[in-house]
């Protein structure tokens, strides 16, 4: 043992000593990466909250032209509105109030990428959550709605912080929200609204 | 008083007992040895009514934590049986909400004292942000217990502020996602901030409370000339201009422990619910993911913030400026290069600045309690900028800013 020892005048080796050092660091580092894995992960949504998730199934032949189904999937509202041939056609006019009229920065699949975001003109399929702070829009689809002003062409309005919205969830300028309504996946079979999965990717 | 040599020397329970603890020495360390200035006044008071309250709302806690059952089927349901059924339960959760405010009110004016007296600046740079980290800390805990009694309120509530984390720039979504744990705010959501509530940020608080408290045992308190009294030490190597702590202030103190109690329970008793101030009106409606309350209002200690948020009309700045307009107070040390710590010996410009930056907040606290229409959004713009311009234009007009000359001892009137 004695030649082990260090004595008085044996210089310490620092530079040892400073790689020893760094390496026990970054091994604990990479260590305390791998054990706090778990408890990050933990904070997913569970797989029972992904079953959950599961697509949802509306019947539109039931909703009559002009009205609006309030549906939901994994805890979002959903909005099914069954647009008449007359808001249909009025939708162009709103363009110039937009901030994002063809919803180039907005998210909704390719086949709601148009100008009535939405794969059939009749039908529009929303999430029903604000685009600012995820409160519910409300429906608002008379033209010139009292509390909305004459200029008014029908659409959704915020109450939270006073959003608007027109009859393609297309925002208007002077809305703190700065996108468009957001679009889930879906697909139709025959009737049937299947919201949550598509043709293009499959379940969401 | 007996102190440590004393206590030693009489032998017995006590001596025994500071062999093996030091009682008495850390008494007369912390407590009678610590020099306090002899000028402190009113706003002194609300230090120590932070840590009673800080108190209060850990007993009562503990106690309503025995009948809660975190949970979307049952977190509402076991607050209203709290109220209900369990005896005196209504007044521990009232005693608990009460609390919450409380809790800002003092912390509030806390804050207040600091910027009025410098209280921030060198050498209490460390101080100061210690004092602000516990105040994040104690804005996430009450945001998380607003949510836990599971009312529509809290539910929108907990929905716009996680959402806030949606506007930051790529990782947005997936962060709200992970924080939620669900697509929506669900079940999993209130277990979680229920844990959070209870046992993560309350031991961070009591952590910071005690860091707060040594860094002020190292730099010693302010006072309201802004004067350093260790600069001028007596025979005794204390300062001239300082008291005992103890028996002096611990009983100044109780005298407010006094009066706010008596406030306290004047709230407690007859206005909980402070006219929808402290208790929401829409929170007594279970949590409905398909029904947005009409107008969404944080509860009042967060509306100068929500003001700002809601007057940017745009939402991924709305939220930065939002962030910014908490996080500005911890530049404060920095960012004032006043020679002057007190009001007192402060120029007319920096008087007009705190001015304006006191009525900008109270305002904004006015005004997040509105709804976000017409004119008062145009005036939660204006008092937008007063609030800001209090903080960016600090570096300026604090060099420009007409000083008096600082007496070398403070100014006291037995």
């Amino acid at each position: 043992m004695a030649d082990m020892a260090v004595t008085d005048d044996q210089e310490v080796d620092q530079s040892r000593r400073r790689f020893l050092t760094a390496a026990t660091v970054a091994t604990g580092a990479v260590g305390a990466a791998f054990a706090i894995t778990p408890f990050i992960k933990s904070w997913n949504p569970s797989e029972r909250a992904r079953a959950l998730g599961a697509p949802t199934e509306v019947d539109v032949s039931k909703i009559e032209p002009g009205q609006m189904v309030v549906t939901s999937w994994r805890k979002q509202a959903i909005y099914v509105v069954h647009r008449t041939p007359e808001m249909v056609a009025a939708l162009p006019q709103n363009d110039a109030r937009l901030k994002d009229p063809a919803s180039a920065d907005s998210e909704q699949p390719d086949y709601a990428k148009n100008e009535m975001r939405s794969a059939k003109a009749d039908y529009l399929v929303l999430i029903g959550i604000c685009t600012h702070l995820g409160c519910l829009p409300k429906q608002h689809f008379e033209r010139g709605d009292a509390a909305l002003g004459a200029d008014w062409p029908g659409g959704f309005f915020c109450p939270c912080h006073g959003s608007k919205f027109d009859l393609a969830g297309r925002v208007f300028e002077g809305s703190p929200a700065s996108v468009n309504l957001r679009v889930p996946p879906y697909e139709y079979r025959g009737d049937t609204l299947v919201i949550g999965v598509d043709a293009q990717k499959g379940v969401a | 008083m007996a102190n440590a040599a004393e206590g030693a020397a009489k032998g017995g329970f006590r001596a025994w007992l500071n062999k093996r603890l030091p009682v008495d020495e850390f008494m007369q360390s912390q407590l009678v040895g610590y020099y306090a200035p002899k000028n402190f006044n009113i706003w002194y008071f609300f230090g120590s009514l932070a840590l009673l309250v800080f108190v209060i709302q850990i007993v009562t806690g503990i106690f309503l934590t025995m009948n809660y059952k975190p949970g979307e089927l049952t977190a509402f349901d076991s607050v209203e049986y709290i109220m209900r059924e369990v005896e005196w339960g209504w007044l521990i959760r009232y005693m608990h909400s009460t609390g919450a405010s409380m809790f800002f009110i003092v912390v509030y004016l806390h804050m207040f004292r600091a910027l009025m007296y410098g209280s921030y600046k060198a050498p209490r740079e460390l101080l100061w942000l210690i004092g602000m980290c516990t105040y994040l800390a104690l804005m996430a805990e009450a945001f998380f217990g607003y949510v836990l009694p599971w009312g529509n309120m809290s539910f929108w509530g907990a929905q716009v502020i996680v959402n806030l984390f949606g506007t930051i720039p790529g990782i947005g979504p997936g962060l709200v996602e992970w924080i939620r744990g669900d697509y929506g705010i669900a079940d999993s959501t209130l277990n979680r901030f229920f844990a959070l509530h209870v046992i993560a940020l309350p031991l961070a608080l009591a952590l910071l409370i005690v860091l707060h408290l040594v860094a002020l045992r190292q730099t010693g308190s302010n006072n309201p000339d802004g004067i350093e009294i260790k600069a001028k030490l007596g025979a005794n190597g204390k300062p001239l201009d300082g008291i005992p702590f103890h028996p002096y202030y611990t009983l100044k103190d109780i005298v407010g422990v006094g009066v706010f109690l008596i406030g306290f329970a004047i709230v407690v008793f007859f206005v909980p619910t402070f006219g929808g101030l402290f208790l929401e009106a829409p929170n007594f409606t279970p949590a409905n993911a398909l029904s947005t309350p009409d107008h969404i209002a944080p509860v009042w200690y967060f509306t100068p913030f929500y003001a700002i948020l809601r007057a940017v009309p745009d939402q991924r700045l709305g939220a930065l400026l939002m962030g910014l307009s908490v996080v500005a107070f911890l530049f404060l040390p920095w960012l004032d290069r006043s020679p002057v710590k007190s009001t007192r010996y402060r120029g007319w410009i920096w008087k007009l600045a705190l001015a304006v930056f006191t009525v900008s907040f109270l305002a904004l606290m006015y005004l997040g309690l509105m709804p976000a229409e017409g004119r008062y959004v145009t005036l939660a713009r204006i008092f937008t900028v007063g609030y800001f311009a209090f903080f960016v234009l600090m570096p300026f007009y604090t060099r420009i800013d007409p000083v008096k000359a600082v007496p070398e001892r403070v100014s006291y009137h037995a």
